[in-house]
């Protein structure tokens, strides 16, 4: 097997692992970056976030105001001090951006413009048009090609971490254009490979969001931290799961019921002002409005479409100019995929999986528990965004964690003497081993597609919007079902290059240990938090529940859950407050 | 609901296996709604899992999905079928060689990316404690169209000059990306980027037949774009005679 040497790999070339990247670079351009993707950089989900990246810019704002949005908006199970860490570091990262070239939209005297976002008290969430993601993604990538140091081994798909008595070693990958097995030996790991949302039948998620570096360090022995809490995007196209970013609330527009009622002045979130007030109504947080969709559609309020229920969006107020000018991609997807011009008639949406607020568990350096071992971005949990995330929080996440994992794992490698050879070229062969097995194993009867849709379907079922003991037992056990018969899956294609059935099988069995260890740590979690919510457990319980859960990897049977007390400095736990009572800016 | 059975007819090469692509021919039962990525998708999971090709984000961002589709380079996400007849046709994008099935090899493209220098390169590092750049709206509206490329290569499957020149040409995305940093108020890296684009393989080399603007999913126009940059490319040319010895 072909080694390559390292002196950092990042595995994921998306918004985290470009600036990691960039961060390693820049901390110390002697080093050298394994920067290994299984697509190309530009094509990283992280292209998809439309509506902006949160940062306190503008006089009227407070670092505390966005603390308390951040905490509260998390239901109080985020760090606090990485919470703090956070808000203090975020601004200079997106003006680090800016120089970088990052064309953020401007105001009238050149300065960055900001737009309301929801669960957010001021205006803060700076944004490039609706193509905030996009443009980040494009000016790091672009930025990057700067940096020598920087080897990018685009179209390799890694499938393992090399781990000496728990000091990280490096990773395996495959090229995917021969098929052939790499080791990339490194001294520091950085795992920046996104989220997992493809867990889930209707969601926003593209389809390399599988989860694959979490269930990488899940199987090394990393816990996976707080992975019940999915955030739910209240506004999704029906059929597709394609999004409608928050900024349209943010603009203004409305959501209604079937009777045109705006339905959520009924769930805490009034009144109902024609212009949009933070923190009120449709700038409530995320998990309340999918909450409040539920809720409706329970009450038979909401209306039948083909895709299952629907609500409205209703922009037409908002005139054509303003639309084309700041909804530029709304209009345009909402016309070809629903057929509704947002500038004349309503929108339907639906809530739709978006975000993972779990994740591999790291410190606030971004440090697993094994040593030279870091994540950032999606795939990590810090934490945050506690039991559920505001808009505009995650894209300055990437940033901030990307570029300070980074400078923790700059500092590692150069303390440390490189790990057993032997012991990392055997780890190494297993993972080769397992792979020629796969393409060996003959005459099996399970299909990756079918699988792959039962585990979909009972996530839905069982751990959606709300859950109970029985939705999730039930889930529990279709996944167990499952995990079992996906050591029956044989592929079909048995060739090396640009392999499809490969990957698929091998983002299925990925998505398998994500899903368990949802599902277990939600049947476990015996109270209502953010963005989870049981049916049986309504009340939040800090005494037996400020805690983290932690989902320990078991390769014969269900997940071990532990827990972790949450780091509370200054926030201490309180009531949500959203609508009159929460006091947002005027928007 | 109302499904249609479509013919697909994908291009299928597998290097270790197929001595020349050949076309194979799938029934596909398609929603009305449904793009062709969709019916590839329908594909890869019911009937064929050796069927390869690039996709991930389903709403014409990530640039994954070119294909030629009935002859046109489209993104296969963005090509409705209701479109369409009962009878398409899936092949990869031209002028790139075939990886595998509709995956093309696009290593020059990136090469080509690299090689104009895609960054803003300042006037004087500026610390980020000094703050932003100030760029008005307008400002930002004399590069903000050319920075939407999304790298989906339909322009480069399209471009007649490409394909001619053996892919020397440097080409429309990477072209206007040039434009886009060159015309970018925070940037004055027009001079380390002139040589790449005033070389025998730049701009002069384009002969606006404007293939690449009609084809381009995010309305970059590219041919606009190497329009300008000739005009700047002139008139850097003609000032450097006038200015010989001035300097
Ligand atoms: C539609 C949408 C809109 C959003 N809008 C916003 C918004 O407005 N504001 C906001 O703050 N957040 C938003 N988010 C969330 C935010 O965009 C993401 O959380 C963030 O971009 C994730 O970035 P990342 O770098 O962690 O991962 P990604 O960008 O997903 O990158 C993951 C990388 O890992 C690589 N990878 C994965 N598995 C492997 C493997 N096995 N081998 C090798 N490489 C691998 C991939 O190739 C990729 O390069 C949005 C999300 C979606 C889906
Ligand atoms: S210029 Fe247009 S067609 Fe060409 S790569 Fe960019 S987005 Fe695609
Ligand atoms: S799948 Fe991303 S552009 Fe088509």
């Amino acid at each position: 097997m072909q080694i390559i040497d390292a002196d950092i790999v990042i595995v994921g070339a998306g918004g985290a692992g470009l600036r990691a990247a960039i961060a390693v670079a820049e901390a110390d351009p002697s080093l050298n970056i394994a920067l290994v993707s299984k697509v190309y950089p530009m094509r990283s989900h992280t292209c998809a976030a439309e509506g902006g990246a949160a940062g306190v810019v503008k006089a009227n704002d407070t670092l505390d105001y966005h603390f308390n949005d951040t905490v509260s908006g998390g239901d109080w199970l985020t760090d606090q001090d990485a919470v703090e860490l956070f808000v203090n570091e975020i601004t200079k990262e997106l003006i680090q951006m800016e120089h970088w070239g990052c064309p953020w939209s401007r105001e009238s005297s050149g300065h960055v413009a900001v737009r309301p976002f929801g669960g957010m008290k001021i205006m803060r969430t700076w944004y490039a048009a609706d193509k905030t993601g996009f443009h980040m993604l494009h000016t790091l990538f672009q930025t990057s090609l700067k940096y020598p140091s920087i080897k990018r081994f685009d179209e390799f798909y890694a499938t393992d971490l090399m781990v000496d008595e728990n000091v990280s070693a490096g990773c395996t990958a495959i090229e995917m254009r021969t098929g052939e097995m790499k080791l990339f030996r490194g001294k520091a790991v950085i795992i920046c490979s996104g989220g997992a949302g493809r867990i889930f039948p209707f969601t926003t998620n593209g389809a390399i969001k599988t989860g694959d570096g979490m269930a990488m360090a899940y199987r090394a022995g990393v816990p996976l931290k707080d992975m019940e809490f999915v955030q739910y995007h209240p506004t999704g196209l029906p059929g597709s799961g394609i999004l409608l970013t928050e900024g349209c609330r943010g603009e203004g527009g409305y959501l209604l019921n079937k009777d045109n009622y705006r339905y959520l002045q009924d769930y805490d979130l009034g009144p109902a002002t024609p212009k949009p007030v933070l923190k009120s109504m449709e700038l409530g947080p995320r998990d309340r409005l999918s909450q409040a969709f539920w809720q409706e559609s329970k009450k038979g309020r909401t209306v039948q479409g083909k895709w299952g229920d629907v609500v409205w969006l209703d922009m037409r107020h908002l005139g054509e100019k303003l639309i084309n000018e700041r909804l530029p991609l709304v209009r345009d997807l909402s016309i070809s995929y629903v057929a509704a011009d947002p500038v004349t008639d309503l929108v339907p949406v639906r809530p739709v999986v978006h975000y993972m607020m779990g994740g591999i568990h790291t410190d606030i350096n971004g440090a697993t528990p094994v040593a030279g071992l870091y994540a950032a971005g999606e795939c990590a949990c810090v934490s945050i965004n506690g039991a559920n995330r505001l808009g505009s929080n995650s894209l300055g996440e990437l940033l901030v964690f990307g570029a300070r994992a980074a400078r923790f794992a700059v500092e590692h490698a150069k303390s440390v003497k490189a790990p057993r050879e032997a012991l990392v070229t055997a780890q190494a062969a297993d993972a080769e081993g397992r792979i020629k097995a796969l393409f060996k194993r003959t005459g099996g009867k399970q299909r990756v597609a079918q699988l792959r849709r039962e585990m979909n379907l009972t996530l839905e079922e069982g751990c959606g919007i709300y859950r109970d003991e029985k939705s999730l037992r039930e889930s529990v056990a279709v996944i167990a079902d499952v995990r079992a018969r996906y050591r029956d899956v044989a592929l079909e294609d048995k060739s090396s290059v640009y392999n499809t059935d490969l990957y698929q099988t091998l983002e299925l069995g990925a998505m398998i240990e994500c899903a368990e260890a949802v599902a277990h740590s939600a049947l476990q979690r015996t109270e209502s938090r953010g963005a989870h919510q049981r049916l049986d457990y309504v009340e939040r319980d800090d005494k037996a529940f400020l805690k983290h859960s932690m989902a320990h990897y078991n390769p014969n049977g269900d997940p071990r859950i532990d827990y972790l007390d949450v780091t509370i400095t200054k926030s201490q736990p309180a009531a949500r407050v959203y609508g009159a009572a929460a006091g947002g800016q005027a928007a | 609901m109302s499904k249609r059975n479509i013919q697909l007819e994908v291009l299928r090469y597998r290097p270790e296996q197929d001595r020349e692509p050949v076309f194979q021919t799938y029934t596909v039962p398609c929603e009305e709604e449904w793009v062709v990525l969709d019916a590839l998708n329908y594909v890869k999971d019911e009937i064929d899992r050796t069927l390869s090709y690039r996709w991930s984000c389903h709403m014409f961002v990530c640039g994954s999905c070119g294909f030629k589709i009935n002859g046109e380079p489209k993104l296969g996400c963005k090509a409705f079928l209701r479109d369409y007849g009962d009878k398409i046709r899936v092949e990869p994008l031209d002028n790139f060689p075939i990886e595998r099935d509709l995956v093309v090899v696009i290593d020059d493209f990136v090469d080509k990316l690299q090689s104009v220098k895609p960054y803003i390169i300042p006037k004087e590092e500026k610390s980020v404690a000094a703050g932003e750049y100030i760029q008005t709206p307008a400002q930002l509206k004399t590069f903000k169209q050319y920075s939407m490329c999304i790298n989906c290569l339909l322009c480069y499957s399209a471009c007649p000059q490409y394909g001619l020149t053996n892919q020397e040409f440097i080409g429309p995305a990477a072209l206007a990306l040039a434009h886009r940093y060159n015309m970018d108020s925070r940037d004055v890296g027009r001079s380390a980027r002139e040589h790449v684009l005033a070389s025998h393989e730049g701009v002069w080399e384009c002969s606006f037949v404007g293939a690449c603007s009609i084809v381009c999913p995010k309305d970059v126009d590219p041919a606009g774009a190497i329009q300008q940059a000739k005009f700047t490319s002139a008139i850097d040319y003609l000032t450097s005679m006038v200015g010989i010895g001035g300097k």
